[in-house]
């Protein structure tokens, strides 16, 4: 199989999965007590059995549940997520308004745990049985036992309040007009807690993970041979073996995207970051089970689209993947 | 030596384990017998509000005066009882899902896993917002939404441990012997393929536990009763003044999951001596 019969197999398996999420969210639509109609009319506070009647038929839910189902998913492929109730406007506006700025939290700080996992990984592996290896240990499992947005208010105690270091909420300083450099070192100054908040289980999670990976691959007959070439345990380990070691960490970072965004919607309620999380809470308040199925839609699809992108470059980094 | 004491002398070894246990242990007793013999109303307005740690109110009282110590103990009750609950039946549609799946095989298999797949890529945490939202928030449905999450990763698990016995040699005498199928699968895989169930059971809890927490600081929790992640969502309101009323229920959550996950460590140890960590 050449490598481009494996990206297309790939893509082409994408397609059910994100078929599946749209019968799951349209399951769960027509799971909840009372349907679109009801919803519309009692946030409105009044409404006629002949208004109920008319917003049924305009919303076609009138039709057999089959073809209501082919509708949905018809206008799922257009992209038309139906539209808020709370803010009266289509949700995937709403959304695409927000992503980005979930997307900078969760992309920051994954990388920065990926970072800094990886270093202290191939250390904590290099000193096996140190302190280090021992701090990291202990470390990492109290960092797995803490509530994310628990750490995130504690974090705004310590770093913004006692310490007055960082902002404690927003994306920018209001009312204040920037330069270009400014206002991105602004939203980084802004980014700096809720990133630390949502990377630090990821960083203990990569650590641990690539601690045992080095581990593993120190003992292979490849690095005996670099050992006899007389190259240093350093070099060893940071040219020959991190490479191999990598390969989890990257099938992880697949496989963990959909807990991120979980953990960036609590983070971001926790500071006011204006990206999904707000929106969740907006819509939990108003029970707008339409933009939040909508999120839903497209955080999963967010997790299909980051799974496909980690199998393309698994296929680069692992030639014998796609063979 | 019979089986639990030798359970036991494994278990011992792991010191932290050991730790764990006693902790959880306090734990629930707090949450068993806590409220009754405190004897406080966790909703009673009984003090001023925010006042700090004193004789009367051990732990001091929160913005409407509410006892905070007497919210901890009824917070611990509904932790564990989510929590256990949760995972309890995660396990038990996990492993069903995963034993039909690694023992039938064939198209079954390869439909279930597709489903478990499927599940395992949800963000879990939007989905249980949405099914709790949906249903409103009580017990049962914030117990069933975590479930409903936590399941995948089980049935995996046991999905592997059935394929790895289907095919030993005491499964096919079994079959010679002329037993049913269901009688092998319950009698005698699900014996060897017990220890791992258990121990990513186990883990469950603490994830339960830290996903409740989630969903009722956001607002998500049974209204009728306390629970630690509401705690810390009222107390967040006074962060500025008044940090210690975020910060105790965090810690009770902290080290509550923390005993609970080296008490799972300790589980995997003394029952898989072979997988045992580096």
């Amino acid at each position: 199989m050449s490598r481009l019969t494996f990206f297309a197999l790939r893509i082409a398996q994408a397609v059910p999965a994100i078929l599946a999420i749209a019968t799951l969210n349209f399951l769960l639509l027509h799971l909840a007590p009372g349907d679109a109609a009801d919803i519309i009319v009692a946030s409105s506070g009044h409404g006629s059995p002949e208004l109920v009647a008319e917003l049924r038929r305009s919303y076609g839910l009138d039709q057999p549940l089959h073809v209501q189902f082919l509708v949905y998913v018809g206008r799922l492929l257009s992209l038309d997520l139906g539209t808020s109730l709370v803010f009266n406007r289509p949700v995937i506006e709403l959304i695409g308004e927000r992503l980005g700025a979930t997307l900078i939290v969760m992309l920051t700080a994954i990388g920065l745990a990926v970072l800094i996992g990886l270093v202290l990984g191939i250390v904590a592996a290099l000193r096996h049985r140190g302190w280090l290896d021992a701090f990291v240990s202990v470390a990492a499992l109290i960092v797995y036992a803490t509530p994310q947005f628990w750490l995130g208010l504690m974090l705004i105690v310590f770093f913004s309040i006692t310490l007055d270091l960082f902002p404690s909420g927003g994306m920018r300083t209001i009312g204040v007009e920037l330069g270009p450099l400014a206002s991105v070192l602004d939203v980084a100054r802004h980014l700096i807690l809720p990133a630390t908040t949502l990377g630090l289980f990821y960083v203990a999670v990569y650590t641990r993970l690539m601690r045992t990976s080095m581990l593993d691959i120190m003992t292979l007959d490849y690095i005996k041979t670099a050992r006899a070439k007389g190259l240093s345990e350093l070099r060893i380990a940071f040219t020959h073996a991190a490479r191999n070691a990598l390969l989890p960490v990257v099938t992880l970072m697949g496989v963990q995207i959909g807990h991120l965004l979980g953990g960036s919607i609590l983070v971001e309620t926790v500071f006011g970051w204006p990206g999904l999380g707000r929106l969740v809470l907006d819509a939990l308040l108003q029970r707008d089970l339409v933009l939040l199925l909508g999120i839903l839609f497209v955080s999963s699809v967010v997790v299909v689209v980051t799974n496909l992108l980690v199998d393309l470059l698994y296929g680069i980094l692992d030639p014998r993947l796609a063979s | 030596m019979s089986g639990l004491s030798l359970f036991w002398q494994r278990y011992r070894r792991n010191r932290p384990a050991v730790g764990g246990l006693v902790v959880l242990g306090l734990v629930v007793l707090a949450a068993a017998f806590g409220p009754l013999a405190y004897g406080i109303d966790p909703f009673d307005m009984a003090g001023r509000p925010s006042t700090l740690p004193s004789a009367r109110f051990p732990l001091g009282t929160d913005v409407s005066g509410r006892d905070i110590l007497a919210g901890l103990l009824a917070g611990a009750r509904v932790s564990l009882l989510i929590g256990i609950a949760a995972s309890l039946t995660a396990t038990l549609i996990g492993s069903a899902v995963g034993a039909t799946a690694g023992y039938v095989g064939g198209w079954l298999d390869a439909i279930l896993m597709r489903v478990t797949d499927f599940f395992l890529t949800i963000p879990s945490f939007v989905f249980a917002v949405l099914i709790v939202a949906i249903f409103r928030p009580s017990v049962a449905v914030i117990t069933l939404a975590i479930a409903a999450v936590s399941w995948p990763s089980v049935a995996r698990l046991a999905r592997a441990e059935f394929v790895s016995q289907r095919h030993r040699e005491y499964v096919s005498a079994c079959r010679a012997m002329g037993m049913g199928h269901l009688e092998i699968m319950l009698r005698q895989i699900l014996p060897n393929a017990l220890p791992p169930v258990v121990v990513i059971g186990s883990l469950t809890v603490a994830s339960a536990i830290l996903a409740e927490a989630g969903l009722s600081f956001l607002g998500l929790g049974d209204p009728n009763i306390v629970s630690w992640g509401y705690m810390i969502g009222v107390a967040r309101t006074v962060l500025r003044t008044a940090w210690w009323m975020s910060a105790i229920p965090g810690v009770t959550i902290l080290v509550t999951v923390l005993a609970i996950n080296l008490v799972g460590e300790g589980l995997n140890e003394a029952l898989n001596p072979r997988m045992r960590p580096r």
